[in-house]
């Protein structure tokens, strides 16, 4: 299998908090990519080395085959981010925001393009008002639309659905899904373990700066001290697959 | 595979309508650059010009080209906001991680500066054409005025760049612009230098604004402006290369 995402020995300090102390994982080319962590476990700094917002210490990363560092014009050609927080212009309408996306990938039809992106994200009635007027929501779908243009083969969504009602969450899996349907990869962080049950094909997780454990849900379950014969045989949930993990380096 | 240098200028044509929009959508945004220089020169030449003696009737031809340097002065904290704001939302973080040309998104910035304080220049020009400006100057010294603004806006664009990417807070990007608003006081703009005490005399006369000043209003007027303007452009360069030195930096640590 081709891979969208390499990532070898990534190392990333902050002054004096050393955040990736040697990150290892690969992303295989229209797959679901779920990366797990608590709050400052570095999803976030991992993320922007990838969609080469900032430089790492040391290791290589390479996305759709182009090295982040020595190649980042052609990385940006490949991807799209949606960071953890919505980044639209709020003094923009919804269509002007799609529109000026359309622009910037410079395709041919970009008020098309923005009129269909709408359509898909049940944005058409509010695309005409000022996205400071928007629910919270309704900003997450547009910051996904504006994601979408141009088609780029590897997604980056930095916890996608943080601050999502239950429905707008469903709404979001629905599209991840759609789209890795479609042969797109899609990387994405969370810290919530259903979501990454219920969308990734492969989980990863990051704990004190590096990959403990990864795999497909059904590998994770493997892990997990087999279900002692009780009078019901309790499936372990990712959560506590994660916790147990967790706590067990922690102790070492 | 383009490559993202070759769309320069559209990436930057489209920033410069993203801001333009988020200038004629903030009705505050223009009503202080304009509104508080036209304000100001309505005090200056109703309320207290009777009592300032500069030594020529029109006091309003005297007073222009201080308040238009106020008024660039103001409009220039705006950019700084509106950098901050970008870097804060994260919406700098999208353009960056898109094929675009990188510097099209500060330039998309400091062209609107210069667009949108041209705009305000020339509608307090026309404000102060009704109340009583007068000029006899030719093409090539209005186009010289027009250089010598658009040089003072773009050096100070520069500067507001700084605050803009590295500032906590909003009053963080914005507080830089008041010593800037304030200097054309402390200046040949209101009333002649020779006015002032010895010390402040001497601040006055060898601070930018002064040359810039008197250089504007021997343009208009159409006396000759001997030294004054070479020095006024001498600063405005001066000021523009440090700035954008340091812009560039704070740029570099910002964007890799
Ligand atoms: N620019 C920075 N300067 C200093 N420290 C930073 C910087 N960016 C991140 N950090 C630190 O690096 C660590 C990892 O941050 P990061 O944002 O990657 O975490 P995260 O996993 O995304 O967390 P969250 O779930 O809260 O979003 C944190 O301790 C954070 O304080
Ligand atoms: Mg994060």
């Amino acid at each position: 299998m081709e891979k969208a995402i390499e990532v070898k020995g990534l190392r990333k300090s902050f002054k004096t908090t050393e955040v990736l102390k040697g990150v290892d994982f690969e992303v295989e080319k229209g797959s679901i990519f779920a990366l797990l962590g608590s709050n400052g476990a570095g999803k976030t700094t991992i993320v922007k080395i990838l969609t080469t917002l900032l430089k790492q210490d040391g290791g290589t990363a390479a996305v759709n085959g182009f090295d982040v560092t020595s190649k980042p014009d052609f990385v940006r050609q490949s991807i799209s981010l949606t960071g953890q927080f919505a980044a639209v212009d709020e003094i923009l309408t919804g269509r002007e925001n799609l529109i000026m996306i359309a622009k910037l990938r410079h395709l041919q039809n970009p008020r098309q393009v923005a009129d269909d992106l709408l359509k898909r994200f049940g944005l058409t009635e509010a695309a005409d008002r000022r996205v400071s007027t928007y629910s919270g929501g309704m900003r997450r779908r547009l910051d996904i639309a504006m994601s979408l243009i141009g088609k780029p083969q590897v997604i980056f969504l930095d916890e996608p659905t943080t601050g999502l009602d239950p429905e707008a969450r469903i709404e979001v899996w629905k599209t991840v899904k759609e789209l890795a349907d479609g042969g797109t990869t899609v990387f994405l962080t969370t810290q919530m373990l259903d979501e990454a049950e219920q969308l990734a094909d492969r989980i990863a997780i990051l704990h004190e700066g590096r990959i403990i454990v990864s795999g497909t849900l059904a590998e994770l379950k493997n892990l997990f001290p087999p279900a002692k014969v009780e009078y019901v045989e309790k499936q372990p949930t990712l959560e506590e697959i994660f916790l147990a993990i967790v706590g067990k380096k922690e102790e070492k | 595979m383009k490559t993202t240098k070759s769309y320069f200028f559209s990436d930057m044509g489209v920033m410069l309508g993203r801001s333009m929009r988020h200038i004629f959508r903030s009705m505050d945004t223009i009503i202080t650059v304009t509104l508080t220089p036209i304000a100001m020169m309505l005090l200056f030449v109703y309320v207290l010009g009777g009592a300032i003696q500069v030594g020529t009737d029109n006091y309003v031809n005297y007073l222009l080209p201080g308040i238009l340097l106020m008024a660039i002065a103001s409009g220039i904290a705006y950019t700084a906001v509106r950098l901050f704001y970008d870097v804060q939302k994260g919406i700098f973080e999208r353009f960056h991680s898109m094929p675009i040309a990188r510097s099209a998104t500060l330039w998309g910035h400091v062209l609107t500066s210069l667009v949108s304080n041209a705009i305000s220049v020339v509608v307090i020009i026309l404000v102060a054409l009704i109340m009583g400006f007068r000029s006899s100057a030719g093409v090539l010294s209005w186009l010289a005025v027009a250089g010598i603004l658009a040089l003072f806006t773009l050096a100070l664009t520069w500067i507001a760049v700084i605050p803009g990417l590295t500032a906590r807070s909003v009053d963080g990007a914005s507080t830089f612009s008041y010593p800037l608003i304030f200097l054309p006081f402390i200046s040949s703009a209101f009333v002649p230098t020779t006015s002032m005490p010895g010390p402040v005399r001497a601040f006055a006369e060898n601070q930018p604004v002064t040359s810039i000043v008197n250089a504007i209003r021997s343009l208009l007027a159409r006396k000759p402006v001997g030294n004054d303007i070479w020095i006024s452009l001498a600063w405005c360069l001066g000021i523009l290369i440090v700035a954008y030195i340091f812009a560039m930096l704070a740029y570099k640590r910002k964007a890799v």
